[in-house]
């Protein structure tokens, strides 16, 4: 059991845009109703994502002790979702 | 004046790299995005890598491709997708030049002469970080040629399909560029390649050195341009586009539109209905940009061995009057077709070509009926009006309606932008 490959996940955001126009992601809230905020941005800059296809403002972000990425796709955020394979 | 240092910049496999960075399971396994089969245009518009090493090639039929690569997978093109990272790529060329010259959707001149500097005078380090950054960026491989002139680095970055950077410099183009078929040169199509070989030209080099005397008597003017481009010697400038204005480019140099009947045209008025559905498309955006021609052009793609040729004529009197612009289209086509079953023809396009702005004076014809004329182009933007509140097709022309399946496109709508030509003046 591992993690079988990476999918594109749209998810909910709260972030907070300031004057300038930079806009920071303050938490995720995800399909479940689980909300998670986001401890630490890490870094901002504009990438493609390699494990799921699609580009946009890249977020390296921090939730407790787990880094991930977090996409601005315009106008939607979507993370790298972990899809892992169950035993069957 | 110092050296130019110019870029030109090619996606490879563009339409295919942006369909499998959007959908990661194409990624590694032959695909190729092509048209729809049901409307006739099936064919392949771009092939991955994977479906090229198997024999696939742009512009053939999906049928063709699936018995070469059975595995193939086909998805339909997403020309907004495709519009969307032409711009973003361009987006970053901007940040090292504001000469951008696009060619297409996936190709772009870059004039970085005047930015070396900034880079510690190392050319080649903007080339490897321009490469770097759209890959990094947008998940797509750019290959790159870089030299002096503009020729040069689009053959360098077509002979160079990979993520590399080729340079060809003063001192290298004789051993780099000139041993390889003089077809890779821009500017040197079928045609003219093969007249060259019929003379003895079979290389780039061979070209160079010919006997300028000789190419001028077969190519006219051409000729020495084409030698000069062999050497190395072209000053064309890369133009300057505004940043902001990305989307719609630079000046528009003709605006055409073009058509794969929906079945073979084989008479005269499915021909007529046909020329006067694309130029009623044409002279109505040559009338929402303001714009009159001085030339109608016709292409023509013959539906037995599907080549196809263009033919041009000069208007009189600068016009996008739509009746005026079929009329030319449809009488050159007369001119050059004997329409009937005798020789069916694929496809249409009509062009209008040599624009001047609505707004510089038109020299009427003494003979002409001037007054008319102004009638008719107003009557053109009354039906514009109706079209724009109502939809392309509320208002039509008797001609159109005398063929079903062609009644029902509306070709304004539908119309796709293709690249415009190197040579325009």
């Amino acid at each position: 059991m591992g993690i079988a490959r990476r999918a594109k996940r749209y998810v909910g955001v709260v972030a907070h845009h300031d004057a300038d126009g930079l806009v920071m992601p303050m938490s995720i809230e995800w399909d479940d109703g689980r909300k998670f905020n986001i401890d630490e941005v890490k870094d901002i800059r504009r990438a493609a994502s390699l494990k799921t296809g699609g580009d946009g403002i890249r977020y390296t972000i921090r939730i407790g002790s787990n880094i991930t990425y977090l996409f601005f796709e315009d106008p939607r955020w979507f993370v790298e979702e972990k899809v892992v394979d169950m035993p069957s | 004046m110092r050296k130019r240092v110019i870029i030109h910049a090619d996606m490879n496999c563009f339409y295919a790299s942006v369909e499998q960075h959007l959908n990661p399971s194409l990624r590694g396994i032959p695909m190729a995005v092509a048209g729809d089969p049901k409307k006739r245009n099936g064919i392949i518009l771009a092939k991955s890598r994977e479906a090229k090493a198997m024999g696939v090639k742009t512009g053939e039929a999906i049928w063709q491709a699936k018995s070469k690569c059975p595995s193939i997978t086909i998805v339909p093109p997403n020309y907004k997708a495709y519009m969307r990272y032409s711009r973003l790529a361009r987006m970053i060329y901007y940040d090292y030049t504001d000469m951008v010259e696009p060619f297409g959707l996936d190709e772009s001149w870059l004039d970085v002469t005047g930015s070396v500097d900034l880079f510690g005078g190392v050319p080649m380090l903007i080339a490897e970080e321009i490469s770097e950054r759209v890959k990094a960026e947008l998940g797509l491989t750019i290959s790159v040629g870089m030299s002096w002139n503009k020729v040069f680095a689009k053959f360098g970055s077509d002979e160079d399909p990979g993520d590399g950077i080729a340079v060809i410099t003063p001192e290298n183009f004789r051993s780099t560029v000139w041993p390889y078929p003089v077809g890779g040169l821009i500017y040197i199509g079928n045609a003219t390649r093969r007249k060259l070989n019929s003379m003895g030209i079979f290389t780039i080099g061979g070209l160079a050195n010919a006997p300028i005397e000789m190419l001028n008597r077969r190519f006219g003017k051409m000729g020495g341009i084409i030698r000069a481009f062999a050497n190395g010697m072209d000053s064309s400038p890369v133009k300057e586009m505004d940043p902001s204005k990305a989307d719609s480019d630079r000046t528009i140099k003709s605006i055409g539109n073009g058509l794969t009947a929906p079945h073979d045209i084989e008479d005269r008025d499915s021909a007529k209905a046909l020329v006067y559905l694309l130029s009623e498309s044409v002279a109505q955006r040559l009338r929402e940009s303001r714009l009159r021609a001085r030339q109608v052009s016709i292409s023509v793609r013959d539906a037995q061995n599907l080549l196809y040729y263009t033919r041009q004529v000069p208007l009189g009197v600068a016009s996008n009057i739509t009746t005026e612009i079929a009329s030319a289209a449809f009488a050159l086509l007369e001119q050059n077709e004997p329409l009937n079953s005798t020789h069916p023809l694929r496809g249409l396009g009509v062009r209008a070509g040599k624009l001047i702005s609505m707004d510089v004076p038109v020299q009427e014809d003494l003979f002409g009926d001037a007054e008319k004329r102004q009638k008719m182009e107003n009557l053109d933007f009354a039906i514009d009006g109706l079209r724009n509140r109502f939809g392309n097709s509320c208002v039509k022309r008797m001609g159109e309606l005398t063929d079903e399946t062609m009644a029902s496109l509306d070709i304004k709508r539908d119309n796709v932008v293709h690249p415009v030509g190197f040579f325009y003046e």
